[in-house]
């Protein structure tokens, strides 16, 4: 054994012990501070499919008493749409797919006992604690929260006297930019980590496909969130200082708004789906004995999609208003930056290819991911193009087309990750008889949501209305939106399954070794759990690429990255 | 430097990691990316606002003071150069980087503090926040540079303490100077577009 572990361990068993709240609420510790995110994540999608839930009953059967909620008001009824759709990115998305896996999977893959910044680590926790405390007190202000959609468009963001929630527009914009805080902290950390601290003997192209997908995630979420902070900070002035950035009375302009929304949403778009990528890439891998088909087309597609992604924003502004021959240009970007993505499907794809393909759990989500994504993607070309936007704007048909791209990515991707490295993160493992069941009483449903929907948008439904029986030729269509209600119960009836199978395997779940699906990447070289420091028999070396599955030079059909050739073993 | 482990097996071909640029100074350059993100965004849609105006300048409004703030903008530009020489001199000879370290954070301070002035008197004149659009765009760009120039001092002012008791590493001080440079370098385009 080399001197230098040793010194290492001293450093890290010099630590006194821990009280529970230096363990568990004010740690620095990377895998502690994933958990944090992920079960804040978790409480917000409990309070995020809580409103899709009233809102849907209302859609279904207006005028009704929800049971948990009572009355659903047109007001209530934009109060709950706007905060669905903030939650579920920023509050759900964002914290679980970005924040939580990368902060359990960076430095472990990596191979390195923590973040390179700890404390700015912890802080970006608390920040975005912070954030969705802020954001949840905006329902208790008078006037209750903000009701403009969660893309906060002037006029109504800013103006009191239209969206009638003075302090609860004001309240919004604070919880996003402390979020913005938050991940901001979280991404230098990703980054800096992944570039100065891989494991010895780790080059670039040793990474794996999710810790890239994070890191690039993480620049684009850098480089697109400037200009909608400095709109950000233009629309609290506006709301509370009275200028007049958005107020065409006096000069300003309520599109610029629009321009600088989407010039971050849209990257944002690609910011979730890569990391949700990157983890379908894990386990399609493991779970078909195969090397990842093409790492490095897939890497500098990765790059590809990030540059293009900056420049498809305008497709949003379609009918809001801009010059036709810009329109142009962006139906160009916005449908070329479909090829990319197919591509990686096709990759993906190719990955499985003569596999020897095991459907464990983990692997069912992960293909529902490429085929439902999939959907979304193809739906997304009849939007991105400007003709067919005009006709499809804000129905619907949009509605159903961003679902099926976010609900993979936020929902399936994130169970496909979660019941992967569960044996991981609590060294026990999941019931694999009802995960599956929760499996098959997630995606049936799903589509049951939002197929009908589809059919809605294309028949002229408009969005952000609370009571559709109102419109006679509207009001006929009125089973499908029951049919979609009724699905969405179903599905949020299986997710109990899920939280029981959760919670119980974590404390009587079949435990776990430390490389339970025989996978090649070094999170599986740490035992599970991973202790403080995570490597307890010393930091490990990488000899290979992370998909080594059955090379014709190994006997096993595996060979993880840190076992040494068999010349210096010997 | 962080301690990093070689692992529990011997080996020989694998080096181990030097990071070509400093924890400190790459994810300082992380955030600001960020924060030149920050400042096209705003810049350009002060741009767009100015070219959409039909009259510009906004009619009452007084104008702007071009000729002091260059002056005050050379103050800047001189601070920066001053910082880099320190950066320089610290990694030959400790002892001598300090009197430039200190007179570039003089001169930042006063650049801050010159820039406080200018705004009471343009206050006094009657551009505020909400006279006209170009007070809006004035106050909200010049005023988001001046907090990241007190943020930058801040930091700096922390480095030099640093530098009197002897602990400072040239990675610290390469991190904290990074962020002075965007200060600094960020300055001219500001100056050259909203003042202009």
């Amino acid at each position: 054994m080399a001197t230098a572990p040793a010194t290492h361990e001293e450093h890290d068993l010099g630590h006194h012990e821990q009280s529970f709240w230096e363990k568990y609420v004010f740690s620095t510790d990377h895998k502690v501070i994933a958990m944090q995110y992920m079960f804040t994540g978790m409480a917000m999608a409990l309070i995020g499919g809580f409103f899709a839930y009233a809102f849907r009953m209302q859609l279904a059967y207006p005028g009704m008493e929800v049971p948990g909620w009572g009355l659903v008001t047109p007001n209530d009824y934009n109060q709950l749409v706007t905060n669905h759709g903030a939650i579920m990115i920023f509050w759900v998305a964002m914290p679980v797919l970005i924040a939580a896996m990368g902060n359990y999977l960076i430095p472990l893959m990596l191979g390195c006992d923590d973040m390179v910044f700890p404390k700015l680590n912890r802080l970006s926790y608390q920040i975005f604690l912070l954030s969705a405390v802020v954001l949840l007190s905006s329902f208790f202000v008078s006037g209750g929260g903000f009701g403009g959609a969660w893309t906060m468009y002037p006029p109504l963001s800013t103006k009191a006297e239209y969206s009638l929630t003075q302090l609860g527009s004001t309240i919004f914009v604070v919880a996003v930019a402390l979020e913005f805080v938050a991940f901001l902290l979280g991404g230098i950390n990703f980054i800096t980590t992944a570039m100065n601290s891989r494991a010895p003997g780790m080059k670039l192209y040793d990474v794996p496909m999710v810790v890239w997908m994070i890191v690039v995630a993480s620049i684009l979420f850098m480089a697109s969130v400037g200009p909608l902070i400095a709109g950000a900070i233009m629309m609290l002035f506006d709301q509370n200082l009275g200028t007049a950035f958005f107020d065409p009375d006096r000069a300003g302009d309520p599109i610029l708004w629009q321009h600088l929304f989407w010039f971050f949403g849209h990257p944002e778009v690609y910011v979730v789906l890569l990391p949700a990528m990157g983890i379908v890439a894990e386990i399609i891998t493991t779970f078909s004995r195969k090397k990842l088909f093409a790492y490095r087309t897939i890497l500098y597609t990765v790059f590809g999609t990030g540059v293009l992604s900056f420049t498809v924003w305008a497709h949003h502004q379609f009918v809001a208003g801009i010059d036709p021959r810009m329109a142009h240009v962006f139906t160009v970007t916005t449908l070329l930056i479909s090829v990319p993505i197919a591509e990686m499907l096709f990759v993906y794809i190719a990955t499985l290819y003569g596999g020897s393909i095991e459907y464990s759990t983990p692997m069912l989500w992960a293909l529902a991911f490429l085929v439902e994504f999939l959907i979304g993607g193809v739906t997304g070309i009849y939007l991105g193009a400007s003709g067919g936007d005009i006709y499809m704007h804000d129905t619907y048909f949009v509605l159903a087309h961003f679902h099926y791209t976010f609900f993979p990515i936020a929902i399936i991707g994130t169970y496909a990750g979660v019941t992967y490295w569960f044996p991981k993160m609590f060294g026990r493992h999941m019931n694999e008889f009802w995960g599956k069941v929760h499996f098959w009483g997630t995606i049936i449903p799903f589509n049951g949501i939002f197929i009908p929907l589809f059919f809605l948008g294309a028949g002229g439904q408009h969005r952000r209305i609370a009571d559709f029986t109102v419109y006679p030729e509207l009001a006929q269509m009125q089973p499908w939106r029951e049919f979609a209600t009724v699905a969405l119960l179903i599905m949020l009836a299986f997710q109990v399954i899920f939280l029981w199978n959760f919670f119980y395997s974590m404390f009587r779940g079949r435990k776990a070794e430390k490389n339970p699906w025989k996978a090649n990447t070094l999170e599986w070289v740490a035992p599970s759990p991973p202790p403080h420091g995570n490597f307890p028999d010393g930091l490990p070396t990488v000899y290979r690429a992370p998909y080594e599955f059955s090379h014709p030079d190994h006997d096993e059909d595996y060979w993880p990255q840190n076992e040494p050739p068999a010349e210096q073993k010997a | 430097m962080r301690s990093r482990g070689i692992g529990n097996i011997q080996a020989v071909d694998v080096p181990p990691r030097t990071p070509v640029v400093s924890d400190g100074v790459l994810g300082m350059m992380l955030f600001l990316l960020t924060e030149l993100m920050l400042f096209a965004g705003m810049i350009s849609a002060f741009a767009i606002a100015k070219a959409g105006a039909t009259v510009w300048p906004p009619p009452g409004q007084p104008r702007l003071p071009i000729e002091a703030t260059a002056a005050n903008s050379l103050v800047l530009l001189a601070s920066g150069a001053l910082l880099i020489h320190a950066q320089r001199q610290f990694s030959r000879d400790r002892e001598s980087a300090r009197k430039p370290f200190f007179a570039a954070l003089t001169l930042g301070t006063g650049f801050v503090l010159f820039q406080g002035f200018e705004w009471v008197q343009l206050i006094g004149q009657g551009l505020t926040l909400q006279s006209s659009a170009l007070g809006s765009f004035f106050y909200l760009i010049v005023g988001v540079h001046a907090a990241h120039a007190i943020a930058a001092l801040w930091m700096l002012a922390r480095t030099g303490r640093r530098m009197l008791s002897g602990w400072l590493q040239p990675s610290q001080l390469a991190t904290a100077a990074v962020f002075w440079y965007f200060v600094v370098g960020v300055w001219p385009v500001v100056y050259g577009v909203v003042y202009w």
